[in-house]
């Protein structure tokens, strides 16, 4: 082996893939994104081209993205130290934290000028407030400042839908703010649930998580309370006018589920959590991705079947 | 580790290029739809014809 070959084999060797690119935008997030704002636009009561559609979506997309890559970009430092994290494009040193910014800052202003162009103004006016919401709100200022980080951020993740709705109106509504409450009201006990058995992660890395500033009893009460709040909110929603009989049915059993999971957690101390190793809390962790994902899939069932006459109340 | 032609750096190069072409190209392709329905659709005016309107 040559000093040259040494040194192109050194400089070259991370040079990143098109995956790595991709993988900045953070693809599971992101279909998280897709599915809720598709189903808020959907179960608007007003029909859109499918090419219109497709764009909004989309664009709402590469917006949700974009934040990703900004995220990436602010938190480099700690997604280095999280077990987690430290197979991102920036740790890993494929892609660097100023290219990731640059790409992040160009994809939010494209996703944002090509919904409005798309859609409408308030469209891509709420997608750039969200990008606003998730990268300086929650990335920036609230994620390393307060353990309610979680329940504000989650604001920003729950937005989606309503800009769904707002690409297909034109206007607002109660509706879509329904399903803004859901995922906003999910995420807490969704991210407390993965922090009781990542733990070491959120304490190496300094992140004020309700389990390392209020302790990990604090935590299991907290999913308790707001599990029970959602699950009355969850309900609620299947007495509005984007509920009806079948996602009635499915919030019934999910909530019930999601409710034994929590109370679960709650009777449970330290001990008996390490001796298994979290099965709990892991469960009731995956159990709550499918939660959303049932909840928005019976919404979009729910607005599918109106055209036959059919679907809600 | 001489960077010749069959370096896998090479093939992750051409992977990356070929996805950014299919990415813009699809751009396109995707504008030129939403002009064609956003042009054929109902509510459409050439701002020619909103100026008279409006005069």
């Amino acid at each position: 082996m040559t000093d040259a070959s040494l040194h192109a084999s050194t400089v070259y060797e991370d040079e990143a893939s098109f995956g790595d690119y991709f993988a900045l935008l953070k693809p599971r997030v992101m279909s998280l994104v897709v599915f809720t704002a598709l189903v808020g636009l959907l179960a608007a009561p007003v029909s859109v081209h499918p090419v219109v559609g497709f764009c909004a979506i989309l664009f709402i997309a590469i917006g949700g993205g974009a934040s990703g890559a900004l995220n990436m970009w602010w938190d480099a430092d700690i997604d280095r130290i999280m077990k987690r994290t430290k197979k991102r494009p920036i740790p890993a040193g494929k892609i660097t934290a100023p290219e990731a910014m640059t790409f992040g800052i160009a994809l939010s202003g494209l996703s944002v000028i090509m919904l409005a162009l798309a859609t409408n103004i308030f469209a891509g006016a709420f997608l750039a407030f969200t990008i606003f919401f998730y990268v300086v709100i929650y990335t920036m200022w609230l994620k390393r400042s307060t353990p309610q980080n979680i329940v504000i951020g989650g604001a920003a993740g729950a937005f989606p839908p309503v800009i769904g709705w707002i690409a297909a109106t034109g206007s607002m509504s109660l509706e879509p703010w329904l399903m803004f409450a859901l995922t906003f009201m999910w995420t807490p006990p969704h991210f407390w649930a993965l922090a009781l058995f990542m733990r070491n992660d959120y304490d190496d890395a300094g992140v004020p998580m309700l389990t390392v500033t209020h302790g990990r009893r604090a935590t299991r009460v907290h999913i308790l309370a707001y599990t029970v709040l959602l699950a009355i909110l969850a309900i609620g929603t299947g007495f509005t006018s984007i509920g009806g009989p079948v996602y009635m049915a499915v919030a019934v059993v999910l909530n019930a589920l999601f409710l034994i999971g929590a109370v679960r957690i709650w009777r449970r101390d330290e001990d008996a959590s390490e001796v298994d190793n979290f099965k709990v809390e892991r469960s009731f962790f995956k159990l709550s991705l499918l939660y959303l994902f049932l909840h928005f899939g019976a919404i979009l069932v729910e607005s599918l079947l109106k055209p036959f006459g059919l679907g809600g109340w | 580790m001489a960077l010749n032609k069959e370096h896998e750096l090479h093939s992750r190069r051409k992977g990356r290029n070929i996805g950014l072409g299919l990415v813009l190209g699809g751009f396109v392709v995707l504008v030129l739809a939403l002009t064609m329905v956003k042009v054929t659709s109902n509510g459409f005016n050439f701002p020619s014809e909103l100026s008279q309107g409006t005069n």
